[in-house]
């Protein structure tokens, strides 16, 4: 577990005030003209040699990301992109974040551009975080009041730190929708390549980041990327946010070690299984778009990238969806098919059309009005899918009906055997909840 | 240049090339919807897929993928990607699965059957049957206008039709709302779109959803007969394709010309076909006590031959003319003694003495993109010639180009520097760059100063630079598909002969009227109307000869270019009608002045012999570029009042145009819009 002194955000529950006198107090803004000292590549070596993986879902090594950015400046300004529009079903630690540490992410956002030479940070919130763009942007304008970020501030480094707010679109926290977005255009994915380092904002170098890789940056550099690195697994390394909910007794963020044990995260932080470890069904354990995984194996296994990679699931965005036996696995998996369907952008085909095919065979397997053999059809259709789109959109909305058929294909049979025993109008209600 | 294996044939391409450039300069076929040479690359049909070795393992799309981003192997191996692995044929039957279950198939009854991209490709790569079984989608149909038809159900979102109006035409009207299986394209408000070149979105969709509303349910596409020939509807002398069922012009299409208009037509171009059909002139006419009534050919020649007798007589050659009927008409009114012929409007300075650059668009079509600035006096190109428009347009959106503008100051689909209305406003006009560009338009001359207009001009261009080796700037835009051929011809008044003006001053006793409906022709002379259309040539006609259309004849066009080209007949002339050259040559029998041929070929012989220049199809014979200076000696005092366009409506500018139900509905929408814009 966890020991309180190696937590980085301090104020995570929101005990003590956000604002920036608080936020000298626990440390935040600490050094950071002597950081900035230090130079760009030591920072980017730091980071690297830190082994922060990026909180955004993916788990690209954060510091390798930064190093992509151009070293000589061949005229166009370099920009930082900060993303902020957490959307997955189940991810709420970027929203703490904003709310009640967000001088670490200004912090971080100032060390984090320096490093790869942008002079201005963009971040893009997400369009229902209206109460988390006020608390940031408060934020912002005690930091430039304070002259700790700004053109001309304390910390030696022309720095700027704008906040957009977007319109509320899950497909708007893919990096390059994003750019697409924050440039004023309709969210809708760039094709790759070219790369964001490359052609990013306005044609520009960029970065993309998320909240809490670029949150955690500033607290790295400070105490060292050997004190970071010795947390957690091998490769997993770190503290991260995970984000509990579901089946559980008490549902909370909570920050802890990278390879946590799943048994351990849940009885230490969640108050256990809600009707004790033998009611567990199965755990989505990185956010709506990644597949779900049986009790049996995710009760002890260690919450990292690689692990739950091995599993065939993810890490994703951490967002830990608890499901009890008393869950229609199969229902709560087609709510996820119609998030799916619902947030495409519609550029491409395989998502557009696919998405929509997949919630309509899904909804109807939720009732059991489907036949066997459309459950192998409907998995073909998912591989048509995934890896065929511009953005991983298409991978999203595969990856959950993949994991359902993996491992929970005697659920849809069942459902369907009971609707073709009774064939009447009514579909056969089974408790949900 | 780069090697790289596409499947296992080796190519050597360069290094910009798409994946889906190099398959096919390999001869490998990667199909594709949203994909088109000549718009930005989208990459969301996702029908191209190709597997390349040692990247990621899925498939990426070939038309948005440099070869330079594919990697060689760590053994030194050339970079490879495949265009049939099994991967690649799995991606593709799976895009065209997910295009096709919501896709109405509704092929038989769809305008686009026989030549759809996506009846064509799901045969090819499509699988035999569908495993979908719900409900299809049903989009309403959106309203875009009179000439595009809409069927949205049928829609594959390529995005082909929103990037072509965004990118080519200039317009950002069209576009894709709503997201997910819910998006649709449509205009905002479903408004009419407002571009001179929308019609182009028809061919351009490869599927049924965006058809030609005038030829909806009309034809289908095996059982028209196919003409390659020339446009005659503006001086650009765009390449098209006229399709004909039995003596019916079905509809007009395009063909590629990169030098002249790539592969787009305007809509004027595109849709006259229905003009060709109403207020035809189908047999002779006489006036009788002030009413014309039908006659025979031999009757209206006699009527000819009594008038013409020792009276004075002149020749007035319209801008739908080909060269062939005014080289014989030349030679008729030569032959009767006079030299009284002419094809420019009163006052227009053009004349073939000063040499051939001093009428034609010295810098040719595809010269445009050279310029590195570009001055318009007294024009409006995106009136006058739509498909040339576009063509700035494109050297626009390259950048480092300025456009600035003497004369109307009218949206020209890019942004321009408004210098003023007169010709005085050119003073100070100093361009940056190696090639600057002038434009005169045919409004800037066709006034009583037009010669001091055109000196103006000349002038400017010398100073600033435009005429030296190697880059001659000076270009004269022409909006009449007749009236180059008529100066290479000569088809100017002769020594002694009369103009245009002083024909229509009661010069002539006898006016030869070769379809020119644009001037009016006051009373007192007798008047001879050859043309195709009852419209105001016609009205003021003594005697009318039926004449053959653009796409009942072969005839010669020379485009504003200066370059030959030869319409091909694709039908016959209704009724009575016969090919202009023919009349004339009839007719000079009956006048007893017999023309040296009695054919086709005997006509061309001779006038490739008088003028070789016409010989050389699709080619230019460039001018002499000293033409210019000799412009700039012309005589005449510029008077102040603005400079307007020759076209004051786009879609009404010649007797075919004006006879066309289309062109008018076009033309009253686009009058309501500028009235729209100007309250």
């Amino acid at each position: 577990m966890l020991q309180d002194k190696d937590r980085i955000f301090t104020n995570l529950y929101g005990q003590h005030d956000p604002g920036l006198k608080a936020a000298l107090k626990r440390g935040n803004w600490d050094g950071t003209k002597q950081l900035l000292e230090m130079g760009r590549d030591w920072i980017i070596d730091e980071m690297k040699a830190s082994g922060l993986r990026g909180r955004g879902g993916a788990g690209f090594p954060t510091g390798m990301k930064w190093s992509f950015m151009p070293k000589v400046n061949d005229g166009r300004p370099h920009y930082l992109v900060i993303n902020g529009d957490e959307s997955e079903p189940g991810t709420c630690k970027d929203r703490e974040i904003l709310r009640h540490d967000p001088h670490l992410l200004i912090e971080g956002a100032m060390l984090a551009s320096f490093a790869m030479g942008a002079h201005a940070a963009y971040i893009y919130i997400r369009g229902e975080f209206i109460a988390e763009r006020i608390a940031l942007q408060k934020a912002v304008d005690e930091a430039y009041e304070a002259k700790l970020i700004g053109k001309d501030n304390k910390n030696g480094y022309p720095f700027d730190f704008y906040v957009h707010h977007g319109a509320g679109a899950y497909i708007c926290g893919e990096e390059t929708a994003l750019l697409e977005s924050l440039e004023g255009k309709k969210g809708q994915p760039r094709l790759k390549p070219p790369f964001p380092a490359n052609m990013g904002l306005y044609g520009c170098p960029t970065t993309v980041n998320n909240v809490e890789s670029i949150a955690v940056a500033g607290t790295i550099l400070r105490r060292g990327a050997g004190w970071f690195s010795g947390i957690g697994r091998p490769n997993n390394v770190g503290t991260k946010l995970f984000c509990v909910s579901g089946h559980v007794n008490t549902p909370c963020n909570v920050e802890e070690a990278m390879g946590i044990p799943f048994r351990e995260l849940i009885d230490k932080h969640c108050g256990g299984i809600r009707g004790g470890w033998d009611n567990l069904l199965a755990v989505i354990p990185g956010g709506s778009s990644v597949p779900c995984v049986p009790a049996e194996q995710i009760i002890d296994a260690p919450m990292d990238f690689d692990t739950l990679r091995n599993l065939r699931s993810g890490l994703g965005t951490a967002a830990v969806i608890v499901m009890d036996k008393s869950t229609d696995i199969v229902r709560a998996i087609a709510r996820i098919s119609h998030f799916y369907k619902h947030e495409s952008c519609g550029q491409c085909t395989p998502c557009r059309e696919g998405t929509g095919w997949m919630a309509r065979v899904m909804a109807r397997m939720a009732e059991g009005r489907a036949h066997k053999r459309e459950i192998d059809m409907l998995l073909d259709v998912s591989t048509r899918i995934e890896g065929h789109t511009i953005c991983a959109l298409g991978d999203a909305a595969a990856w959950p009906i993949q994991g359902l058929i993996r491992h929970f294909r005697h659920e849809i049979e069942k459902k369907i055997d009971q609707y073709s025993a009774n064939p009447h109008d009514e579909p056969v209600r089974v408790a949900a909840e | 240049m780069t090697k790289i294996l596409v499947d296992d044939v080796e190519v050597d391409v360069p290094p910009h090339y798409t994946l889906l450039q190099a398959a096919e300069a390999a001869g490998m076929e990667v199909p594709r919807f949203c994909f088109h040479e000549r718009l930005s690359i989208a990459g969301n049909c996702r029908m191209c897929l190709v597997e390349v070795k040692g990247g990621p393992p899925k498939p990426q799309a070939s038309c948005a993928m440099n070869v330079r981003d594919v990697r060689g192997g760590p053994d030194g191996s050339l970079p490879q990607f495949f265009t049939k692995s099994p991967m690649v044929k799995k991606a593709r039957e799976g895009v065209m699965e997910f295009l096709l279950i919501n896709h109405p198939l509704d092929c038989p009854i769809c305008d686009q059957g026989g030549e759809c991209d996506l009846q064509d490709q799901a045969m090819a790569y499509g699988v035999d049957s569908t495993r979908y079984t719900e409900n299809k989608r049903a989009v309403e149909d959106k309203y875009i206008g009179p000439l595009v038809n809409t069927v949205m159900t049928r829609c594959i979102h390529c995005t082909r039709c929103v990037r072509f109006t965004t990118e080519v035409a200039g317009i950002t009207e069209l576009g894709l709302v709503g997201r997910g299986e819910d998006a649709e394209i449509t205009t905002y408000l479903e408004k009419a779109m407002t571009s001179e070149m929308q019609g182009n979105v028809i061919d351009l969709c490869p599927v049924g959803a965006l058809t030609s509303k005038p030829y909806a349910f009309n034809a289908r596409p095996w059982e028209l007969q196919k003409t390659e020939s020339i446009d005659v509807m503006d001086a650009v002398g765009s390449a098209i394709r006229v399709d004909t069922r039995g003596r019916e012009v079905m509809r007009i299409v395009p063909r590629l010309n990169e030098a002249v208009n790539e592969e787009w037509i305007s809509d004027k171009t595109r849709f006259i076909w229905d003009g060709l059909k109403t207020q035809r002139l189908d047999r002779p006419y006489i006036r009788e006590n002030g009413k014309l009534r039908p006659a025979g050919w031999n009757e209206a020649f006699a009527v000819i031959a009594a008038k013409v007798k020792g009276a004075k007589v002149g020749a007035i050659a319209g801008q739908l003319a080909g060269v062939e009927e005014m080289f014989a008409l030349k030679a008729l009114v030569k032959a009767l003694g006079s030299t009284s012929t002419d094809s420019r409007y009163p006052g227009n300075p053009l004349n073939p003495a000063n040499g051939r650059a001093s009428y034609l668009f010295n810098s040719t079509i595809a010269g445009i993109e050279e310029a590195d600035s570009l001055l318009i006096i007294g024009s409006n190109p995106r009136k006058e010639a739509a498909v040339l428009n576009s063509r700035i347009r494109k050297r626009y959106l390259k950048g480092k180009f300025t456009i600035s503008v003497v004369g109307e100051n009218a949206n020209l689909s890019y942004p321009t520097t408004y210098l003023g209305a007169g010709i005085e406003s050119l003073a100070g006009y100093k361009p940056a760059g190696e090639k600057p560009m002038v434009i005169v338009g045919q409004g800037a001359l066709n006034r009583a100063d037009g010669a001091a207009v055109l000196a103006a001009a000349a002038k400017l261009a010398l100073d600033i630079g435009a005429v030296k080796d190697g880059w001659n700037g000076f270009n004269v835009l022409h909006t009449e598909a007749g009236l180059v051929g008529a100066l290479d011809l000569g088809f100017v008044p002769g020594e002694g002969g009369l103009d245009t003006g002083a024909m229509l001053k009661g010069g002539v006793d006898v006016l030869f009227n070769l379809g020119a409906d644009e001037i009016d022709v006051p009373a007192g002379a007798f008047v001879v109307y050859q043309g195709t259309h009852g419209d105001r040539g016609a009205h003021r006609a003594d005697v009318i000869l039926p004449g053959a259309a653009y796409t009942e004849k072969s005839a010669t066009y020379v485009n504003t270019e200066g370059r030959v080209q030869m319409a091909s007949r694709a039908s016959f002339p209704p009724g009575e009608a016969r090919e202009d050259w023919a009349i004339i040559r009839a007719l000079s029998d009956v006048l007893g002045k017999k023309l040296p041929f009695d054919s086709l070929a005997q006509l061309r012989a001779a006038l490739y012999a008088a003028h070789p220049h016409f010989a050389a199809l699709d080619a230019i014979a460039a001018g002499d570029a000293k033409d210019v200076e000799k412009l700039a000696k012309l005589k005449g005092k510029a008077e102040k009042a603005p400079l307007a366009s020759a076209v004051s409506s786009f879609h009404l500018t010649n007797a075919i145009a004006r006879a066309s139900k289309v062109m008018a509905e076009c033309a009253a929408l686009a009058a309501g819009n500028a009235k729209i814009a100007a309250e």
